[in-house]
């Protein structure tokens, strides 16, 4: 139920978007809770989208884990 | 999708999970506690509990929103079936335990029970039928609570109404600190819930209650690595909220849909199944709309239900009291296939969700 699946924003239409789940599947979501544009990653739960997938954020993500992993090894070496 | 694999990548799991063991107390226990169905699968899917030192514990609290649904609220959607109201529904509520029967049992008995993969269809569904009156039941946390805002803000068909049984989660994580026993040491959050209300509300448990609070995503290095940074906290001594899942939630969470939901609706006493009342922990329909309410309109009045079937353990593994393991009903006389229990029904329930990863075969007998 709180199941949230990302997916690419493909089009567009008032509060109606075509959104890309992989592999092909497009589905019809509510947009009308996000400001979402054609092309960005959305979560979308129970048929609306609820957020805005930050790209930028999830790269950040990664390489702050890989600093936090790389600092933690190189204090073990000291 | 790319993003899901690295969010997967098993080396990296291993290299978190090194930390984990790092940094643990080497002795005491440490309990750490998530709250929402979708962190239990990651869990129990990807064998997370597994990886973790024997005194670290991961522990699932009520966040499974289905079965948290209080059986008097499912006798309320069948009565209202069995009166000839097409009842719309998520497909996960359809064979939760009522005091007498599900909706399923509902609907075999000849009530119009239909299935929907969004608040949306059930609008379309009514419009569609106009000489039929529809009620929509309305579960969820306040991850799905906004959609219903939403369409009860558009002016819906008048022939729809709603069954509201919306509710939230940080009263449910302010139950778990008082219950005496429970020893929680940190909570990692709901991350789809946080999309809509933001980081603010949970403010409250590391300032309040010096609890480490970490919101989290679902992919496996999401739970790696929030449960890495609870236990980080845990060894400075500190509590401190914090975000692992920035990707999608901030600070000030889905505002546009918090706006929805403050129109719609008011803040509420509300049941959960086998755990009693919670204050201020469930959303009813407001003033201005109480036109769109099934229970208003139909003049509901049922106050009670029978929440827990005779031997049914659910209240104490929806607060992670117990794991499903230790409930005798356990893949004995509940499955599923044939549950007993709300927390066997549904996808996001732990018994289902340790019975579908074959975790019976850790039972200890």
């Amino acid at each position: 139920m709180c199941l949230a699946i990302p997916a690419k924003v493909v089009g567009i239409k008032e509060d109606k978007a075509q959104v890309d789940f992989g592999e092909g599947v497009l589905r019809e979501v509510s947009v009308s809770l996000v400001n979402a544009k054609v092309g960005e990653y959305v979560l979308v739960h129970a048929g609306y989208a609820i957020q805005v997938l930050s790209e930028k954020e999830a790269e950040e993500t990664i390489s702050l884990w890989n600093e936090i992993l790389e600092a933690e090894e190189d204090l073990k070496g000291k | 999708m790319v993003e899901k694999l690295r969010f997967r990548d098993p080396k990296m799991a291993e290299r978190v999970a090194e930390k984990i063991r790092e940094i643990a107390p080497k002795k005491s226990l440490v309990k750490i506690c998530h709250v929402c169905g979708t962190h239990e699968w990651t869990i129990t899917h990807f064998g997370i509990r597994s990886l973790l030192p024997k005194n670290v514990e991961v522990i699932a609290g009520p966040g499974c929103p289905v079965c948290i649904v209080p059986a008097s609220e499912i006798d309320e959607a069948t009565q209202l079936g069995l009166k000839g109201i097409v009842i719309t529904c998520f497909g996960d509520v359809l064979r939760v335990p009522g005091s007498k029967m599900s909706l399923l049992n509902a609907r075999s008995q000849g009530a119009d029970v239909r299935v929907v993969y969004s608040v949306a269809d059930a609008v379309k569904m009514a419009q569609k039928e106009p000489n039929k009156e529809f009620a929509f039941f309305a579960i969820g946390f306040e991850t799905t609570a906004p959609s219903t805002a939403a369409e009860v803000l558009k002016k819906p068909p008048k022939n729809l109404s709603f069954l509201v049984s919306h509710r939230l989660i940080p009263p449910a994580m302010e139950l778990l600190l008082g219950i005496g026993d429970l020893h929680i040491d940190g909570f990692i959050a709901p991350g789809h819930v946080s999309t809509i209300i933001g980081l603010r509300p949970y403010e409250v448990f590391p300032k309040a209650y010096c609890m480490p609070t970490v919101v989290a995503g679902f992919e496996p290095l999401d739970v790696l690595f929030a449960i890495y940074m609870v236990l980080k906290q845990f060894s400075e001594g500190t509590a401190r909220l914090e975000n692992e899942y920035t990707r999608a939630v901030s600070w000030e969470g889905n505002v546009k849909a918090q706006e929805l939901m403050r129109k719609a609706f008011e803040v509420a006493d509300g049941d959960w199944r086998g755990l009693g009342r919670l204050p201020n922990s469930s959303l009813r329909l407001g003033e201005e709309y109480v036109r769109f309410d099934a229970r208003e309109k139909f003049d509901l009045k049922i106050q009670h239900g029978r929440d827990l079937l005779p031997g049914c353990q659910c209240h104490l593994v929806m607060i992670g009291k117990i794991k499903p393991t230790e409930c005798q009903l356990f893949m004995e006389t509940c499955t599923p296939q044939k549950p007993v229990g709300a927390c066997m029904v549904s996808i996001e329930g732990t018994c289902r969700i340790w019975a579908k990863n074959r975790i019976p075969n850790l039972r200890r007998n």
